[in-house]
């Protein structure tokens, strides 16, 4: 069943919503970087999208089945490019997340993250019990720790941590005993203080530390907190105008086409572009999760919903940094930040959300 | 519905449509909590953006707004034809902004920059005790060189050193080799003690200012009015734009001087590296043409701040190249006081024409014998001046009462300042009855006359004091305040004296023997130009009134003095030179003369019709402009 009724059963709101963020996206990168020498940056970007485009009509033909179906290779295939990126991967801002030559490169982590949605999805669509038992619980868990833990270590803890949510979701919606979840809150309780003096490296407690209480490192990532909040403030209800943000254009703000691309927002487009942007994400997620509502069946659903989690995760962590409410974890805000290989990941999983869509009708 | 679960296939053809609302709820439960999530966000930009952005927006500008001085250049200081004498040139200083200034960053920045650290940190602290304003930057070094500029440049970034600032600013070029140095005097920081006196009151830590000489007298003509720049800079510390000029600076004003740079290098070249003075004047108004004081010193060593080693070096220097001898050398006048006293004796009737002395190598008076410095014969009043018969004029000393001799050495100008515009101006020593009462409380010897007489004994006088005395002698009786600026307003009426002007030509004549009649001042005489004058060799030793703080270390050989002025019958300048430990008058005299035939060489050179020139503006504009035929300044062959 490889057929779909009509492209006009695609989701266009969907598609209207993610063209005007990435317009957003396009016109902010090219006022954060205006006058500087990344200024190609937004032309750069609307290539990628181009790009991303032709990569989400590609998710969108290939019947999400016959993905389904051959998880087991692409998860083998995303572990073992994990494991050579690792080994070979050029080292770039002091970490192995880059495959590729230096003009050319991809963040494999990204494109994982498509496949632990499949993953997660094919796992708990094939439960045969009620809901999800200890051992199908931990042989799932253990399936998304290795990309997981492979990722950590290139060292990207935000973008392994971007798994989680979808492996939550999946238990969350498949179904688990509630006295699971306590007994993970008491794991979590207990490791996490071992973890923090065994597992994490000095710039991410850094980062933790200077999250608790920025001022503590004015210089370090506090000093991004610190500047992105003066950014957003500065900005008030109406922002101060394209590329006239004296932080964004002074350079106060640290990267401020990508991971902080939403306080230069902030900054020049006030209060009032915040909540139209932020409006729209909401109503992207809403109609993620309406796909998800109507999808033909189980694995269509986890799908929409993964990719949802997913999503919600990213704009969670990403705005929440720049109002100060999440640590710097260095995770790209989906659509607006540039850089090729998140905008090209986030096409393709909206092009799943679309396959599920346009296989909804069909028997 | 949840029964369907158990006929779920891993096929996924056989999955069941509607299945999927097993978890409707569940999705419920995720949507609110996605409401929940940005909810959360938004509250977070409504906290910022919203409810206080006034915070964030004054941190915005705190964090891109930087104020910086604009230095407003000192006034040039020019001579009387307009010429340049002290200029300006750009040059870079490096000032610590206090707003964001971290101690700790001190020491990093001195090691880069050659900086003693210490007096660095003395220096801040200074700044922060004295209450300066906080916008107030602390300059630290002036002159940047090439490589410290890089350093700067480098350095001054948002996270790096976002304190140092760097300045553009004009910075004060002297002539080299110390011409004219002790004129113009020097700028350099206010100190500390300084800001506490009135004088100084209006100026602020750090500021440059004249610190003697022309530049301190005149402070407030020439020091502009800083202003000060709001610009925005990005992290770097780069400028991004200015955002307004909160205050226009105004630079100081120019400053035309009397002197004439022509007749100051002439002066310059002929003292030589002679201790001594030389001063020029025009008589018929007070204006100081030439003004000569050696040993000089480099004032661009002050320009900056003075580096230690220099400053201790000219301090401890025994010749004292700091001092301006011509307003601070107070020194006996010895012969050259002997017209004077010719004057004094005649106006007090002491003497007549006729009288007459036997000189036999000198005479007794109250028991004890002063000596003559040669044998004259019989002298009058007119070869006794013109031979500087020391016999004949202890002989008119000894007619007089001391009071009398005072009351015309302070006609002539002697013992007072004469007021002319330099700073720290000695007044000199007219002895007197009353001047030994209040000094040693003592009464007034008559045989203490004697060497008054003859310019010794207590009496010192300055070589400005000398050239003004001199001067408004020989016009008439009539003195003008001597002074250094064009346009001077609060210039002391003249003063003029009730005396016979016979009496004045007498002496003139004499003064005029002196040089053209093979009296001691012949080597001052100019072929073709009448100059009078008169010689001095005054003793340093055995005469415990004089200032010895001037001589404890200087060679103890007598001063020389020539004083000399032409025309005799209407002088136009008048020339006094100290040349200290010189031994005899007659080897000031040359200086004297060089002086003089340069101003009237200068003065036929301009009479001369140039037909070159007829087509060029009036002179006035040609003024700024050396005259053709004129020979740049050559620098000065040594510079102790």
């Amino acid at each position: 069943m490889a057929a779909y009724r009509s492209l006009r059963d695609l989701d266009w709101l969907m598609l209207f919503l993610v063209a005007a963020l990435c317009g957003l996206g396009v016109l902010q990168i090219f006022s954060a970087t205006y006058d500087t020498r990344y200024s190609d940056a937004w032309w750069k970007q609307v290539i990628w999208i181009g790009g991303a485009l032709l990569a989400m009509w590609i998710a969108t033909l290939i019947d999400y089945h016959t993905l389904l179906a051959q998880v087991p290779v692409l998860y083998a295939l995303s572990v073992l490019t994990l494991i050579a990126t690792y080994a070979l991967g050029m080292t770039a801002f002091g970490s192995r997340r880059w495959i590729g030559t230096a003009s050319y490169h991809l963040q494999v982590s990204e494109f994982v993250k498509i496949v632990v949605v499949l993953l997660v999805a094919r796992y708990v669509t094939e439960l045969k019990t009620e809901q999800l038992e200890l051992p199908d619980l931990l042989k799932l868990a253990g399936l998304v720790a290795v990309p997981m833990i492979l990722v950590m270590l290139q060292p990207d803890l935000g973008t392994a941590l971007t798994f989680l949510p979808v492996l939550l979701a999946g238990i969350f919606l498949a179904g688990f005993r509630w006295q699971y979840a306590v007994a993970l809150v008491l794991i979590i309780a207990f490791v996490a203080p071992v973890s923090y003096f065994l597992v994490l490296k000095d710039y991410q407690k850094a980062r933790l530390i200077s999250f608790i209480d920025p001022s503590q490192d004015p210089k370090g990532s506090g000093y991004q907190v610190i500047q992105s909040k003066i950014a957003v403030g500065s900005g008030a209800l109406w922002g101060q105008g394209v590329t006239k943000g004296t932080q964004t254009q002074g350079r106060f703000l640290p990267v401020p086409h990508k991971d902080f691309i939403f306080s230069a927002f902030a900054e020049e487009h006030g209060f009032v572009g915040v909540i139209v942007a932020l409006g729209m994400y909401f109503l992207l997620l809403m109609q993620i999760i309406e796909n998800g509502q109507t999808a033909p069946d189980r694995a269509g659903m986890y799908i929409c919903m993964g990719v949802a989690a997913v999503l919600l995760f990213h704009v969670l962590v990403n705005v929440g940094m720049v109002v100060g409410r999440m640590p710097v974890t260095g995770i790209p805000l989906p659509l607006m930040s540039s850089g090729g290989s998140n905008i090209v990941a986030v096409f393709v999983m909206l092009g799943l959300v679309n396959n599920v869509r346009l296989r909804r009708f069909v028997n | 519905m949840r029964t369907d679960r158990e006929h779920q296939q891993i096929e996924p053809t056989d999955l069941l449509r509607d299945d999927v609302k097993f978890a409707s709820g569940k999705i419920a439960f995720f949507q609110y909590f996605m409401v929940a999530v940005f909810l959360f966000l938004l509250s977070g930009f409504w906290e910022l953006q919203v409810r206080d952005p006034a915070i964030y927006q004054e941190r915005a500008l705190q964090n891109s707004i930087k104020a910086i001085p604009v230095l407003a250049p000192r006034g040039k200081i020019l001579d009387r034809d307009g010429r340049v004498i002290v200029d300006n040139h750009s040059s870079f200083s490096l000032y610590l902004s206090r707003e964001n200034l971290k101690m700790e960053h001190l020491k990093p920045i001195a090691e880069g920059l050659n900086l003693d650290y210490d007096s660095l940190v003395a220096r801040v602290r200074r700044f922060k005790s004295r209450g300066e304003p906080q916008y107030h930057p602390i300059p630290i070094k002036e002159e940047l060189t090439p490589g410290e500029l890089a350093f700067v440049e480098s350095h001054k970034d948002e996270n790096t050193f976002p304190e140092l600032e760097v300045i553009h600013v004009q910075h004060r070029l002297y002539p080299r080799d110390g011409l004219a140095a002790h004129v113009v005097g020097y700028v350099g920081e206010v100190s500390e003690a300084d800001l506490n006196t009135p004088e100084f009151a209006r100026f602020h830590q750090g500021d440059i200012v004249g610190k003697d000489g022309l530049e301190r007298e005149y402070n407030d003509i020439l020091t502009g009015t800083d202003g000060q720049r709001r610009v925005e800079v990005d992290s770097f510390g780069n400028e991004r734009r200015i955002l307004s000029e909160d205050k226009e600076s105004i630079p100081g004003k120019s400053l035309q001087t009397t002197i004439d740079l022509d007749l100051q290098a002439v002066a310059e070249l002929t003292l030589e590296n002679r201790k001594g003075a030389v001063v020029a004047l025009d008589p018929r108004n007070g204006e100081v043409l030439a003004m000569v004081s050696r040993p000089a010193f480099d004032p661009n060593l002050f320009a900056g701040r003075i580096r230690s080693k220099d400053w201790n070096d000219l301090i401890n220097n025994p010749a004292h190249p700091l001092l301006n001898r011509a307003v601070q050398a107070q020194q006996a006048p010895g012969s050259t006081f002997k017209p004077i006293m010719l004057l004094a004796g005649l106006e007090t009737k002491a003497i007549d024409d006729n009288f007459t002395v036997s000189c036999p190598g000198g005479a007794s008076f109250y028991g004890r014998f002063f000596k003559c410095w040669s044998k004259h014969g019989t002298v009058g009043i007119h070869t006794g001046l013109v031979h500087s018969c020391d016999t004949f004029f202890y002989n008119v000393a000894n007619r007089m009462d001391i009071d009398d001799i005072a009351k015309y050495a302070e006609m002539v100008g002697y013992g007072h300042k004469t007021g002319i515009d330099l700073p720290h101006e000695a007044e000199g020593v007219v002895p007197s009855r009353k001047w030994k009462i209040r000094n040693f409380r003592e009464k007034w010897y008559p045989g203490e006359n004697i060497s008054v007489g003859i310019g010794q004994g207590a009496t010192t006088v300055t070589p400005v004091q000398m050239a003004s005395a001199i001067g408004g002698l020989a016009i008439g009786g009539m003195w003008f305040q001597p002074h250094l600026i064009k346009d001077a307003v609060h210039l002391m009426p003249a003063r003029s004296a009730e005396v016979n002007l016979d009496n004045i030509r007498k002496v003139v004549s004499g003064m005029y023997g002196v040089v053209n009649e093979g009296g001691t001042g012949v080597r001052a005489h100019i072929p073709g130009i009448d100059v009078c004058g008169k010689t001095g060799s005054a003793q340093l030793v055995s005469n415990d009134a004089l200032h010895k703080g001037f001589h404890q270390t200087s060679d103890m050989k007598d001063n020389a003095w020539f004083v000399g002025f032409a025309p005799c019958s209407s002088p136009e300048i008048v020339v006094a030179t100290l040349f200290e430990n010189g031994e005899h008058g007659q080897l000031a005299a040359p200086i004297v003369r060089d002086v003089i035939k340069a101003y009237f060489d200068k003065k036929a050179r301009l009479a001369q019709p140039q037909p070159q020139i007829a087509a060029l503006p009036p002179p006035i504009l040609r003024a700024p402009q050396p005259p053709p035929a004129t020979p740049p300044p050559p620098p000065l062959a040594a510079n102790p």
